[in-house]
């Protein structure tokens, strides 16, 4: 009786494991053959254009007004702690170090996870609830080509696009409360910013980071749309995993990234 | 949404991305192509430099002139050879010294000039002579233990 409960554990155990690599593995082929178009790299540029409208343009709003915020904030904190050591002129530097370097990816990643994947999710598991997939199987027509790739590349191309918007916004969102508001110098607030950001350092692993967060969000809403159960339920589970597993997704691979771009490994 | 507007529309928004890369690398990093050729190199030797780095600024009477390009060792003097890069409407005489200084009590090293009397000017790869290098506080401290332990 022992024996066989434990017996039924492990069994229960190898199936867990099963299951997980069988969704990993169908997670990286998905990706490999999204990546490469479906078939072949012939890219239909409409849809890919239709799609950076959708997932780029339509988030402009949201990342422009998030990263105006998010650099006011900081210039006001900054402020606040470095006036205690007599070093206000060092908020420009604070600003553009920490919105270069983690606010910006990390944040546009977040909201484009909220704004972008979830709806990439929700429509396409739609459409494989509505069977338009299938139906398009049957015509011969290849949904990784007219449905999945246009979405990823799309993604791809955006979100860094998106990011580098989102700082600049910041750092004169910052500009403009350390200088008109707190009276910081204008003249330190940019040269103090200069001496310290380095462009490859500082802009380049910015975008890599951004690039990085753009294919694991886009990947995992397009894969949890097409792997959804064809219910409403379903879809509603599925885009609820996307927006969790991309945000969590996007704050460990953070940590990672920094820590090899810093070079403590 | 015609055809015609998204294509404008997606089009904008990839030319104001590029811009404000551009705003980035300009405006926020400071880089510019400026140090190039609107500048001349000179060499200095340090025997410790004691935390000076890579651009870091080089100032004269506490105007910035110029910038710290390189920094390598002679192998064969042991010494500490500084690459700067001076501002072309700056020049300096022959005479000039160069020494490693502090910005305030905890601040970072920069290099700072002060110009003498000759009437030659120094050009493009000349080496500047009167060096001194930065004041270690620990050696500084260790001279006074050890002077007053005598």
């Amino acid at each position: 009786m022992m024996v066989k409960a434990l017996i039924n554990r492990v069994r229960f155990m190898g199936n867990g494991v099963l299951n997980i690599s069988a969704g990993v593995g169908r997670a990286a082929w998905f990706f490999i053959h999204v990546l490469s178009w479906g078939s072949g790299f012939k890219a239909p540029f409409k849809r890919l254009l239709q799609q950076v409208y959708q997932l780029g343009v339509l988030s402009l709003p949201i990342v422009l007004v998030a990263g105006l915020f998010v650099g006011m904030v900081l210039a006001l904190q900054g402020y606040h702690i470095l006036v205690g050591y007599g070093s206000q002129e060092a908020v420009g530097q604070m600003v553009a170090l920490s919105i270069l370097r983690e606010f910006g990816p990390v944040v546009t990643a977040l909201l484009f996870a909220g704004r972008a994947g979830s709806a990439l999710t929700a429509e396409i598991g739609l459409m494989k609830a509505t069977e338009q997939l299938s139906a398009m199987e049957i015509m011969g027509v290849d949904p990784f080509k007219r449905i999945m790739a246009p979405r990823l590349w799309g993604g791809v191309i955006t979100l860094p696009i998106l990011t580098v918007m989102f700082s600049v916004l910041g750092i004169y969102g910052g500009a403009f409360v350390a200088v008109e508001v707190l009276g910081i110098y204008d003249g330190s607030y940019w040269a103090n910013m200069q001496n310290s950001v380095e462009f490859n350092e500082d802009v380049i692993k910015g975008v890599v980071k951004s690039l990085v967060f753009a294919v694991v969000v886009t990947w995992l809403a397009i894969f949890h749309g097409w792997n959804a159960t064809p219910t409403s339920q379903g879809i509603s589970r599925a885009t609820t995993a996307t927006v969790v597993q991309a945000s969590l997704a996007v704050l460990a691979l953070d940590f990672i990234l920094t820590a090899v771009m810093l070079g403590g490994f | 949404m015609t055809s015609k507007n998204l294509e404008i529309s997606v089009g904008a928004f990839v030319l104001a991305g590029i811009l404000a890369l551009v705003v980035l690398a300009l405006n926020v990093s400071g880089l510019s192509y400026r140090a190039d050729d609107q500048s001349y190199y000179l060499f200095a030797r340090f025997e410790n430099l004691a935390g000076l780095s890579e651009r870091a600024k080089i100032s004269l009477s506490g105007v910035t002139i110029g910038r710290v390009v390189s920094i390598t060792l002679d192998t064969e003097d042991y010494v500490a050879v500084v690459k700067m890069a001076i501002d072309k409407d700056v020049p300096l005489t022959t005479d000039t010294s160069a020494s490693i200084l502090t910005a305030g009590l905890l601040g970072e090293k920069y290099i700072g000039l002060s110009v003498g009397a000759d009437d030659e000017l120094l050009i493009n790869a000349d080496e500047i002579e009167d060096t001194q290098s930065s004041i270690v506080l620990e050696e500084l401290i260790g001279q006074f233990l050890f002077s007053r332990s005598e």
